[in-house]
């Protein structure tokens, strides 16, 4: 496996087009438990990366995933972009100097510092029905060699029978419970964005 | 969906132009931003806000003299990013620290959060003030916590008067907790509210059921219920508020606040089942206010908000005069 700066932007392309065409779903899904808004919220913030990218032309992985921490803290608002802001300012400083990624292992150990800058911000944990309960897996099953796209849709459906005890869903209680989560949501699907360029 | 707007996505940008060009004595955008500041503000301790959009008048309505310094306006129902909420802290800050008051929603305290940290980098101190009136949500340790609804506007109001007349940062963060504590809100909604970019109302009820327990974001709300008269809906949210104390109050203010979609017609006889019940049990009600403060765009539903007057100052504070767009 070679994961090189091209790797990793065209991984972010494919997810702003993913974002971008599953923006209602996401906004459906954080209906029954949420205020409807988070396909909108997140296809924000990933068109303003588009730009941002065009504008600053990031030549390396770390200013690729600055220029991205950078376009969702000021553009997505809600709880979701401080939480993705801080995963990926994380990965920004962990990439640093960093010009391949040659193993999932490499990648696994990378994208538990995004883990935890979710953490520090959010202190949610697994269980709690939130994009924690796709991160945690994902990052699990990368040291494992084990991603896949069957273990990220897993990792996602998991949190339809938890009951929220963090962020808006949480007001509901019980009634959380049947609803797959939307950050879990948008989180399967930057994973599964990235599949492709693991080969 | 039937509204009167252009395109969706524009609705923030030409809200909040049409309301700096049609209070331009009172109020002004700082350029490129997404906040509205007080014109000539006063050396003071600044006092900011903010949140989501589509809660208006909150929180532009209470920019002004006697009152906020500055509102920050995030997308619907959206906190605002930290970049927007240190345009505010710095336009607000005149010297003496800058307090920002902030309902208990995730998203606004992870923001609000940032942006104290950023303003702390430019040496301009800063304390939050955490408004979770709403006492609907149960067991709060296991969810995001209570919820900061219509009361903000009273911690507005009394913290607002507070720092004209010269509070210092440190006092006003004490105090506006203490008014947080003596302050409970409980809403209902008999219809959910369509957000412009999704719609749809949120959820749906039916022609008997309203939706106990909501809050101002369109979500669902805790619990669902039928439909009863205002008088038993009144005696209901009232014992509610009131068992809420630990210390039964003998001197109340109340806020009856409309979320938008229901008639002053009705919130006119709410008020006045919600009156005579404190009369009743001889409780003194020595402030009131009726009308539409802190709402969720268009849902049909009212919240009731009980303030504990125990100290007489803010009592004076609620009564005093202000020069904003809407209290």
């Amino acid at each position: 496996m070679l994961v090189t700066v091209k790797e990793i932007q065209a991984w972010l392309s494919d997810y702003t087009e993913a974002i971008e065409k599953n923006k209602d779903y996401l906004s459906e899904l954080d209906t029954p438990i949420g205020d409807g808004d988070h396909g909108n919220n997140m296809n924000r913030g990933m068109s303003e990366y588009q730009k941002a990218f065009e504008a600053k032309q990031p030549q390396t992985i770390t200013e690729t995933f600055k220029v991205l921490s950078m376009a969702l803290i000021s553009k997505v608002g809600g709880a979701s972009g401080p939480l993705y802001g801080s995963a990926f300012m994380n990965l920004t400083k962990a990439s640093k100097d960093l010009t391949e990624i040659t193993s999932e292992k490499q990648l696994g150990d990378l994208f538990e510092t995004g883990l935890s800058g979710i953490q520090a911000r959010g202190k949610a944990v697994a269980g709690d029905k939130t994009m924690v309960d796709v991160w945690q897996p994902v990052v699990e099953q990368l040291k494992h060699s084990d991603l896949s796209k069957n273990n990220i849709e897993a990792a996602k459906e998991q949190t339809k029978d938890m009951q929220a005890k963090k962020g808006r869903a949480s007001y509901l209680g019980e009634r959380s419970i049947g609803h797959i989560d939307p950050g879990a949501t948008s989180s399967a699907l930057l994973f599964q964005s990235l599949l492709p360029y693991l080969n | 969906m039937k509204k009167i707007i252009n395109e969706p996505k524009e609705i923030i940008e030409e809200m909040l132009i049409g309301i700096v060009n049609s209070y331009p004595s009172l109020v002004h955008r700082v350029e490129d931003s997404r906040v509205v500041a007080k014109n000539a503000p006063a050396k003071q301790v600044g006092l900011v806000s903010g949140g989501g959009s589509g809660h208006e008048p909150a929180h532009a309505g209470f920019v002004g003299d006697g009152m906020l310094s500055a509102a920050v306006l995030g997308d619907v129902f959206t906190s605002p990013t930290p970049d927007q909420i240190e345009i505010a802290i710095k336009e607000a800050d005149r010297g003496q620290g800058v307090l920002l008051i902030v309902k208990n929603y995730t998203g606004d305290i992870l923001n609000f959060e940032m942006a104290k940290d950023l303003a702390e980098m430019s040496d301009i101190p800063t304390e939050i003030v955490v408004v979770d009136d709403d006492i609907a949500v149960e067991d709060s340790t296991y969810t995001a916590g209570k919820r900061g609804v219509a009361g903000t506007i009273l911690v507005h109001k009394i913290l607002g008067n507070a720092a004209k007349n010269g509070a210092s940062l440190t006092e006003l963060k004490e105090m506006g907790d203490r008014i947080v504590a003596a302050t409970k809100t409980i809403g209902v909604a008999l219809k959910a509210a369509t957000v412009p970019e999704v719609g749809k109302p949120g959820f749906s009820l039916e022609d008997d059921e309203i939706e106990f327990g909501v809050g101002i974001h369109g979500e669902p709300g805790y619990r669902r219920e039928k439909l009863q008269p205002s008088k038993e809906l009144a005696k209901e949210l009232v014992s509610k508020l009131l068992a809420a104390y630990d210390q039964r109050p003998k001197k109340l203010g109340i806020l009856v606040n409309g979320m938008g979609g229901t008639p002053l017609m009705e919130q006119f006889v709410f008020i006045h089942d919600v009156l005579n019940l404190l009369n009743a049990e001889k409780i003194n009600v020595a402030f009131r206010k009726v009308g539409n403060y802190m709402t969720s765009i268009d849902m049909q539903g009212i919240s009731l908000t009980f303030i504990d007057l125990a100290d007489e100052n803010w009592q004076k504070a609620l009564n005093s005069s202000v020069t904003t767009i809407s209290w």
